[in-house]
């Protein structure tokens, strides 16, 4: 005989099948009593999320969205900002819930303190991150509210949406690829960044500026940071600005974009963004 | 363990202790001490004396603060202070010279002191004394030995380790009667009968003569210690001194020791036996390409410039001006800051020395490593910070970096590791503050 079927080949094919049969039944039997059972429809939900795993939902990512939706059963009180109103549509149609429209939002830079209106009057030469800087002193340019320029926030942004400008030394913020996650909003450790409403065909009105120092002393740093003098404020007939602080805010909520707030800015703290260029009439008419 | 040796540039070390004429207006943030901030107690308009109560600290950890001129409150309102942020600050506008009554000014020595422990704690609140060096922690709240605790030594700390900084020195050469007798009042309030003064051998003259002093004082000593840096900071000190370990997140008392620096205990003299509130201390103002380095004695709220002015002005190839020693100190945003009571020095850095290299990548060298006084991995924790991984952090013991600086000196990478360390410390505090509740 070959020395393949001795018995010793035998005996060990035998016994080791043995010992894999009984560890097969053991492992059935401990998988049958400890199965985990787990809803289907949660693979169904995350399958329609855009796996982006951004926690701009609140929750860890997009797996523990999906538990938490199909612990709820129902879409009220979830959003994914990534995704937006179509995802939650897609769910809603699916799961067959009804889905809450929610505005589309962006991060919005409330800082305009740029090299040319705040003026760097000391050279930063320590760690390049704003939590240090923050930390050690009031800024490059003097304000204790402004804009580090650092770059935590490009940094911690998961959808490339954001960029150093090397010219003004603020982060600039592309709205198309912004998702609104607000990864930003919470790394920046002066609170300038803001979630905001995106609007009508992508217009913006806001105060980009949070300096709560008094007129004076603000000026004295930043050319175009907001002095609280609440001409917005008498200007606005829909109650959407209010001025605390020395700090005017207009809630977009309220706004309707009518843009009579923008021209009566005395230091043009007060941005329209992608609103049509305006005539030449009217320029002149608030000139005078 | 650990240490490094930064050239010493002691240039201001023979340069006795001159006093400055009050400016025209100072300053004086209710913040100067570490704790809760002080609540003004004066108002816009009034007059003040030197040595008035102008504002008090309420909270336990918290000091007195006092005018440390006289004249007429201004205003009360946000100033820039050290760090180019705004706090609180009372402003005086100078009017001649009126010190207190009860205020002794005189510079004979008194060495009798008739109070009791608990009398010589309440008189040190009473004028604000905090810590000289330059943590500023308030000096009444040390003098109190916690309940179930014991002090065996007080150790007063005379290294002055940081490069540049003289006003430790003079102080020690200057008053070195007054000190003693500080720290016998310190000893008798702590309750110990043994006092240890260090002080680093770079100083064989200020050693010499507290050696000589000692010998009238019982029971205080004078230890000669090897030049290191930070060989003044409390754990470093004691365990040169007594060779004790203080536990990691404890505090001194935990081996029975309470370290004071001598600026404190001539300031404790001063309001003790003197009655003289903290309104001034000593600050060397030194740096390569200052024309005339010197010690000066300053009221508390005197503008740096005032003093860069007096040692010779501003030199033209000024790089950076540093408040405090050039490895702990911070770089000033703007010279018309006020001297508080943790100022210890201004020092003017020329463009050249004030450079930092280039930041590369860590190669490995493990430096960081061997000079950590306190046996952290630094190279480590500023990546750990860096990456947010704050658990880690601390079981590697962030929390225990005392900020000395020596990793960042050492690098030869040019990274500032202490600075990504000290944002890991920030988040992991208040992690644990947290979780604490």
């Amino acid at each position: 005989m070959s020395a393949l079927f001795n018995e010793i080949t035998l005996f060990s094919v035998i016994s080791l099948g043995a010992i894999g049969g009984v560890a097969a039944i053991i492992l059935f039997l401990v998988a049958q009593k400890f199965r985990v059972i787990e809803d289907p429809r949660i693979d169904k939900v995350e399958e329609l999320l855009p796996a982006a795993n951004c926690g701009g939902c609140g929750l860890a990512g997009c797996r523990a969205l999906a538990e938490a939706i199909v612990k709820a059963e129902r879409l009220e009180g979830f959003h994914c900002p990534p995704g937006g109103n179509d995802v939650m549509q897609d769910i809603a149609s699916a799961m067959g819930w009804e889905a809450e429209e929610a505005d589309p939002m962006v991060a919005v830079l409330r800082c305009n303190g740029s090299r040319e209106f705040a003026p760097p009057k000391v050279r930063y030469d320590s760690a390049m991150t704003c939590a240090f800087a923050h930390a050690l002193f009031a800024g490059e340019g003097g304000c204790p509210y402004g804009c580090l320029g650092c770059g935590d926030c490009v940094l911690s942004c998961g959808f490339d949406a954001m960029h150093m400008d090397k010219e003004t030394g603020l982060p600039v913020i592309i709205d198309d690829k912004c998702v609104a996650c607000g990864a930003c909003v919470k790394e920046c450790p002066r609170n300038i960044i803001e979630l905001r409403k995106k609007g009508k065909k992508n217009r913006r009105i806001y105060v980009s500026c949070i300096n709560e120092e008094k007129g004076g002393v603000a000026r004295k740093n930043c050319k175009v940071a907001c002095i609280g003098c609440g001409k917005c404020m008498k200007e606005c007939r829909f109650d959407a600005i209010r001025v605390e602080n020395f700090l005017a805010y207009i809630d977009y909520e309220q706004c309707t974009l009518c843009r009579k707030c923008p021209p009566v800015c005395p230091t043009s703290a007060i941005h329209e963004l992608n609103f049509p260029v305006r005539k030449k009439k009217e320029a002149v008419k608030e000139e005078g | 363990m650990g240490g490094v040796h930064p050239p010493e540039k002691k240039f201001a070390e023979k340069q006795s202790i001159e006093r400055l004429d009050p400016p025209k207006m100072v300053v004086i943030p209710l913040s100067q001490h570490l704790g809760v901030p002080a609540v003004p107690v004066v108002e816009k308009g009034d007059q003040v004396r030197c040595g008035q109560l102008i504002a008090k600290g309420e909270a336990f950890i918290s000091a007195h603060i006092h005018a440390s001129v006289s004249g007429k409150v201004v205003k009360i309102d946000q100033v820039t202070d050290t760090s180019g942020y705004r706090k609180m600050s009372v402003v005086i506008q100078v009017e001649g010279d009126e010190w207190e009554d009860g205020i002794d000014r005189d510079e004979t020595l008194i060495k009798e002191c008739s109070l009791d422990a608990g009398e010589i704690a309440r008189k040190i609140q009473e004028m604000g004394v905090v810590g000289m060096g330059g943590a500023t922690f308030p000096s009444h709240v040390k003098m109190m030995v916690p309940k179930g605790k014991k002090a065996t030594h007080l150790i007063i700390n005379g290294v002055e380790c940081e490069p540049c900084l003289t006003a430790d020195h003079r102080l020690m050469i200057e008053k070195g009667e007054e000190i003693m007798v500080g720290i016998t009042i310190q000893m008798k309030a702590l309750g110990v009968d043994k006092a240890i003064i260090g002080i680093e051998n770079n100083k064989p003259d200020a050693l010499a003569h507290m050696k000589k002093l000692a010998k009238n004082y019982p029971g205080i000593s004078v230890e000669a210690l090897k030049v290191k840096y930070p060989q003044g900071a409390e754990k470093q000190l004691i365990k040169a001194l007594l060779n004790r370990e203080v536990p990691s997140g404890k505090l001194p008392i935990e081996v029975g020791c309470v370290v004071h620096n001598v600026g404190t205990a001539f300031a404790v003299y001063e309001a003790v036996q003197k009655n003289k509130p903290l309104v001034e201390r000593v600050v060397t103002v030194s740096g390569s390409s200052v024309g005339k380095p010197s010690n000066f004695l300053v009221r508390i709220g005197t503008p740096v410039s005032a003093l860069i002015d007096a040692a010779g002005g501003l030199p033209d190839d000024a790089g950076k001006v540093i408040n405090g020693g050039p490895m702990m100190g911070k770089a000033l945003n703007d010279l018309e800051v006020p001297v508080t009571k943790g100022t210890s020095g201004i020092l003017v850095f020329t463009k050249k020395e004030s450079f930092r290299p280039q930041e590369q990548l860590c190669i490995r060298c493990a430096r960081c490593l061997t000079i950590c006084p306190m046996g952290l991995e630094p190279y480590l924790l500023a990546v750990l910070a860096d990456k947010k991984r704050l658990e880690e952090c601390e079981d590697e013991g962030i929390m225990d970096c005392m900020e000395c600086g020596s990793c960042l000196y050492i690098c030869p990478s040019g990274k500032p590791l202490l600075d990504h360390i000290r944002v890991g410390k920030n988040r992991v505090g208040k992690m644990i503050r947290e979780r604490n509740g």
